[in-house]
């Protein structure tokens, strides 16, 4: 064990010197050459600092507090600047989160790629540039030969990925560390990433940390996982002891998370409350919504599912009477519904709400939770003084907050804590409608359930009808009645949760659906097989 | 407000003595000084005395008089015109981000036209047009400053526009002043407080300017550009007497700029 | 015609128009003037005959659009009409004032660039070292003195104590290279104060931005040495930015020239705008201004062409 990499009792700081953030309480990883090691944890588990911490590195601000990272029998802490450079891109590489903002933008991928070989004695600039051309068609990149002489801004986002682990192997280094390669590419797009980046890492035998807040892709990665919390190691074992038998409660929970369903419920059809017909939306010139026809039943949460550049969160601000289409009608109980919000009478204004991703800035940071909550029911029920005060506490107990909050401003409320008050404020006008626009993404998956269960929860209670805005098909399974398909403005498919999940029509959904991680180790050998298998069907 | 003052850095307090003591002296101007403004009191260009303890100006006027109602002059002047440039500026960046379109481009395209021409030329075109006295300096100087408050305003305020919680409340119909006034001013106010710093700096700079070169304040209202100007030449005999006013503005220039440094410090770290 | 061409032109032609739009307003603006100029010039005591001849001599009795375009087609050949108060051709009143200005102002910008920018790039380097508060606080006192107070400390201490330099910066026709550099160090070395302070902390937040983005970490983590790191990843990126520094400083310098022409007696165009306001000399007003506007529009239209070469993304089309 641990013959390339032991850190002991790491411990990481960051903030003043005499009252300082600890990120790292002191945690052991062990790597043995060849292996892959998953970091799996919420945000702010340290999982990033630990992993840049494996090189020697520390953040502007981080400071390492003691401990040991010991790589090849080579103590690491307090290694000069200089000898650390000798191993950093030759022996230890790293594979940012951001591969956009990662590359420099005005230089070639391909010199950025023959930058590290050069500069430690590796290669030629020439055999840097053979061995890149090599690596990019081993990493499945289109046009091997031409890419690398591009630059970053031209190449799309799951492409400088792979140029970016491509240019980690080129000295091909004993370890890699991958910080969350994944986490900003859509699924479709992830999943040939994942296989491009398992294939390379097996066929070097290169040692790897792998990063990552997704359960599911870090089951596909790792040989062995260790969990972290709040900068502390929870549990370590392999992967599939890992999934078969958690041993700590944390990490069950977590395991959990993924098995929440809304509970079943009888599904007699329900009247239609929105029909959208011939919509087209865009902004300028760019048509971004393209002859939409929709119905939203009544008292259901309808999901909107597609991947980045749909068109989904369009349709959201279509709803709302933020961009008014330019082609086609929308209906509100069979009424023609208002199409620009400055003509939309107060009922209508009423009727409609919104609940949004970030809970940073759905909120004003300068108004207390009680002068936000207030507001809206003021303004749509005409209450004031004690029924105001009295409607104000009744609605923090209906999304399980304490009233106690009221006096806070956001800034002093967690993530979730946000978000339960921007769905507080949408019940403030007490509505039929309320679009959700991917408002579980930026939260961390315990959170998510939560709001989740309060969402069905309300629902069920006040009869609301959601539409449900995400790219998310995890989510879309646990809570929604149906499911609206988007691709690149388009409807693809529209149908019952069940149907659109158990029985997929259109080759789209069906990719769509197969590229969604699931926890099982096996999962992405046989997600390759089955997409290969659709190609084939697909030229044939 | 006393913590938030123990936790300033001492560059920041020295500044803010500066200032006070300054804006005192210039609200309390008649009180303490000891000769009037423009009360001639004795030969011209007397050296430095009891009586006279900075000496007299080149019209026999007491030079430490000059200073203090100097302070009240330039600085209150100063004031005035930040405060219009201020409230226009701001107000109308603030508005063209919020409503945009057609009022948003025609303000914008008007401001990118007052920016492409150095103030002080356009300063010194727009008084050659109108002729040198306070009132017209005063406008001038605020018609030139509107434009890049204008632009800071407007850029700030794009920053909140987009979010959330601002389309969250023209959901609910709220009209614009009112989105202005609770969504959008209090989460600029910071970043306007520090900007109305830097441009009172500049403002101050530019009047002493001008009245320096004979067209700003004109005589005989005591100011500290044109208490240099007209006592220059006593430098060439190696007397400092004409520095003072010049240094005084230095000095308050230099206060503001250390409190505005430390609030943008301030903002910044807040943010992170 | 690429996209780059496409809006470097737009910037090219947006620039000449800004000119024309500023040199109109002027003209609207002195159109506007309460009362007649040239009862107002002659003063009240000038008889109704005078003024008529007056204004007939300077064309007054034209519509404003016939005059307008009268300066304008003058102004393209080198004619900016007469000066009234010394009734002479503005042109004549111009030239060597113009050389001598712009002599100035280069003779300031080729010592301060430079300085400029190293010391920015070293504060930015050094961040919150010594060196980097010690340089900090230095550019923060420089641009809060007021140029006059500068330029009179330099001139009683460099000049006056110890007779190093001249108090006055007169030059003529027939002063040698090194002696017009001599003569004109102080009102050179007050501009050279003042612009370093700008320049250099707009270069340090310049660079200080650059050195934050994540392809810098990156190269750090690929083991690129320091001076690398710079030359290769930071400065290509920092250059639009740089670049618009250097632009508004020289645009800066240009109007800090006023000032301490006045100061410093020296025979360039501020001296001559600011004699031309006090006397209401509209047409020399005119000329001057147009062409300190025309100078500032230059700078600011090439630092804008400049940063849009420089930016990879539009270089490099998709």
């Amino acid at each position: 064990m641990g013959n390339l990499l032991t850190i002991r009792d790491l411990r990481l700081e960051a903030g003043d010197r005499r009252d300082p953030v600890v990120i790292l309480k002191g945690i052991n990883l062990d790597l043995d050459r060849g292996e892959v090691l998953g970091l799996v944890g919420e945000s702010g588990a340290g999982k990033s600092s630990a992993g840049l911490a494996a090189m020697g590195f520390a953040r502007d601000g981080v400071r390492f507090a003691g401990g040991s990272v010991t790589f090849d029998d080579t103590e690491l802490l307090g290694l000069s600047r200089g000898e650390l450079r000798k191993l950093h891109g030759k022996r230890i590489a790293y594979v940012a989160q951001s591969a956009a903002a990662s590359f420099n933008p005005s230089m070639k991928l391909i010199d950025q790629y023959s930058e590290a070989p050069r500069l430690h004695g590796v290669a030629s600039r020439a055999e840097a540039e053979k061995d890149a051309i090599a690596l990019y068609r081993q990493m499945q990149l289109p046009d091997p030969e031409e890419i690398g002489f591009r630059y970053p801004h031209q190449v799309s986002g799951g492409q400088l990925q792979r140029a970016m682990t491509a240019m980690a192997m080129a000295c091909r280094p004993d370890l890699i560390i991958f910080d969350e390669p994944t986490t900003a590419l859509d699924v479709t797009t992830q999943i040939e990433v994942l296989g491009a980046i398992r294939d390379i890492v097996d066929q070097y035998d290169t040692a790897a940390i792998y990063i990552t807040h997704d359960l599911a892709v870090v089951s596909q990665m790792a040989d062995r996982i260790c969990v972290m919390k709040d900068g502390e190691e929870v549990e370590t074992a392999t992967t599939r002891e890992m999934l078969d038998n958690p041993q700590q409660d944390y990490t069950r929970s977590l395991w959990a998370v993924r098995s929440f369903r809304r509970p079943a419920e009888e599904t007699k059809a329900s009247e239609t409350l929105i029909r959208g017909q011939g919509v087209t939306a865009g902004y300028g010139k760019a048509t971004v919504l393209h002859d939409l026809d929709f119905t939203i039943p009544r008292g259901r949460t309808t999901a909107v599912v597609g991947e980045s550049g749909s068109g989904k969160s369009t349709l959201a601000r279509v709803l709302a009477g933020l961009l008014p289409p330019e082609a086609g009608e929308i209906l509100w109980r069979d009424a023609p519904l208002e199409p620009r919000l400055e003509k939309r009478d107060a009922r209508t204004l009423r009727n409609i709400q919104m609940i949004y991703q970030s809970a940073d800035t759905s909120l004003n940071p300068r108004h207390t939770i009680r002068e936000t909550l207030s507001r809206p029911v003021t303004k749509f029920t005409g209450r004031r003084g004690r029924k105001l005060r009295a409607r104000v506490a009744e609605l923090m107990e209906l999304v399980d907050l304490d009233p106690a909050f009221l006096d806070r401003k956001p800034g002093e409320l967690s993530g979730g804590q946000k978000q339960r008050v921007g769905i507080a404020r949408a019940l403030a006008a007490e509505p039929e409608f309320i679009v959700c626009d991917e408002v579980t993404s930026a939260l961390d998956q315990l959170v998510a359930e939560g709001i989740l269960k309060l969402l069905v929860r309300l629902q069920h209670d006040l009869g609301l009808t959601f539409l449900f805005i995400t790219h998310d098909l995890a989510t879309v399974e646990a809570i929604a009645h149906k499911v609206i398909v988007l691709k690149n403005g388009r409807i693809v498919e529209q149908d019952d949760r069940d149907a659109i999940f158990g029985d997929p029509q259109e080759t789209y959904t069906k990719r769509l659906l197969e590229s969604v991680p699931q926890m099982d180790p096996d999962w992405l050998t046989a997600a390759r097989e089955r997409e290969r298998e659709l190609r084939r069907r697909e030229a044939s | 407000m006393v913590k938030l003052l123990k936790s300033a850095p001492p560059t920041a307090i020295a500044g803010m003595i500066v200032l006070f003591a300054v804006l005192l002296t210039g609200i309390l101007a008649p009180l303490v000084s000891p000769y009037g403004e423009t009360q001639v009191v004795g030969g011209a260009y007397q050296p430095w005395s009891r009586a006279h303890p900075l000496g007299t100006d080149n019209l026999g006027r007491d030079m430490l008089s000059r200073m203090i109602y100097g302070a009240r002059n330039t600085v209150g002047l100063a004031l005035l015109t930040t405060g219009i440039a201020f409230s226009v500026g701001a107000f109308l960046g603030m508005f063209a981000a919020l409503r945009s379109g057609w009022l948003d481009e025609v303000l914008s395209r008007m401001v990118d036209v007052l920016m492409a021409v150095p103030p002080l030329i356009l300063a010194l075109m727009l008084l050659a047009i109108v002729g040198p006295s306070i009132p017209n300096m005063v406008g001038v100087i605020a018609v030139i400053y509107v434009a890049p408050v204008y632009r800071l305003a407007r850029a700030a305020a794009m920053n909140v526009v987009g979010l959330d919680f601002v389309e969250a409340a023209r959901l609910r119909g709220e009209g614009t002043f009112r989105l202005l006034r609770r969504e959008i001013l209090p989460n600029i106010g910071s970043t306007l407080i520090a900007e109305f710093g830097v441009r009172f700096c500049f403002v101050f700079l530019f009047i002493a300017a001008l009245s320096f070169l004979g067209i700003g304040i004109q005589p005989p209202t005591a100011d500290w550009g044109s208490m240099v100007k007209e006592n220059a030449t006593l430098i060439t005999f190696g007397d400092i007497t004409p520095l003072i006013p010049a240094g005084a503005i230095a000095l308050l220039t230099i206060a503001i700029n250390l409190i505005v440094d430390w609030m943008l410090h301030r903002a910044s770290g807040l943010k992170s | 015609m690429s996209r780059l061409q496409k809006l470097v032109l737009g910037r090219l032609f947006l620039g000449i128009l800004t000119l024309f739009i500023v040199s109109a307003l002027m003209f609207i603006g002195i159109e506007l003037l309460p009362g007649d100029l040239a009862q107002q010039i002659l003063g009240q005591s000038a008889t109704p005959e005078t003024v008529a001849a007056f204004r007939a001599e300077l064309g007054l009795d034209q519509p404003p659009y016939v005059r307008y375009l009268d300066w304008l087609g003058g102004v393209f050949r080198g004619d900016f009409g007469t000066s009234l108060a010394s009734r002479r051709s503005v042109a004549d009143l111009l030239g060597t004032r113009l050389a001598n200005t712009m002599f100035l102002a280069v003779y300031a910008a080729v010592i301060a660039v430079p300085i400029a920018l190293t010391l920015g790039l070293l504060a930015a380097l050094w961040r919150n070292t010594a060196f980097d508060r010690g340089v900090n606080l230095g550019a923060l006192s420089a641009i809060s003195m007021p140029e006059f107070f500068v330029a009179y400390v330099l001139i009683l201490f460099l000049s006056i104590r110890f007779g190093l330099f001249p108090t006055l910066a007169r030059i003529d026709e027939a002063s040698s290279l090194g002696d017009a550099l001599y003569r004109t160090f102080l009102p050179a070395l007050t501009l050279i104060l003042v612009v370093v302070a700008h320049m250099m902390r707009m270069t340090r937040a310049a660079i200080i931005n650059v050195l934050a983005a994540p392809y810098i970490e990156m190269a750090r983590l690929k083991g690129v040495p320091r001076w690398r790191i710079i030359v290769r990843h930071a400065l290509p990126n920092a250059l639009a930015p740089i670049v618009n520094v250097v632009a508004l400083n020289l645009a800066y310098l240009i109007v800090g020239v006023v000032v301490v022409e006045v100061v410093f007696s020296y025979p360039g165009l501020g001296q001559l705008l600011v004699d031309a306001v006090s006397s209401r000399d509209f047409p020399v007003v005119q000329a001057v201004g147009l062409f300190f506007a025309a100078v500032y529009i230059t700078l600011n239209v090439l630092a804008d062409v400049i940063s849009m070469i420089s930016n990879p993304r539009l270089r490099h089309g998709r």
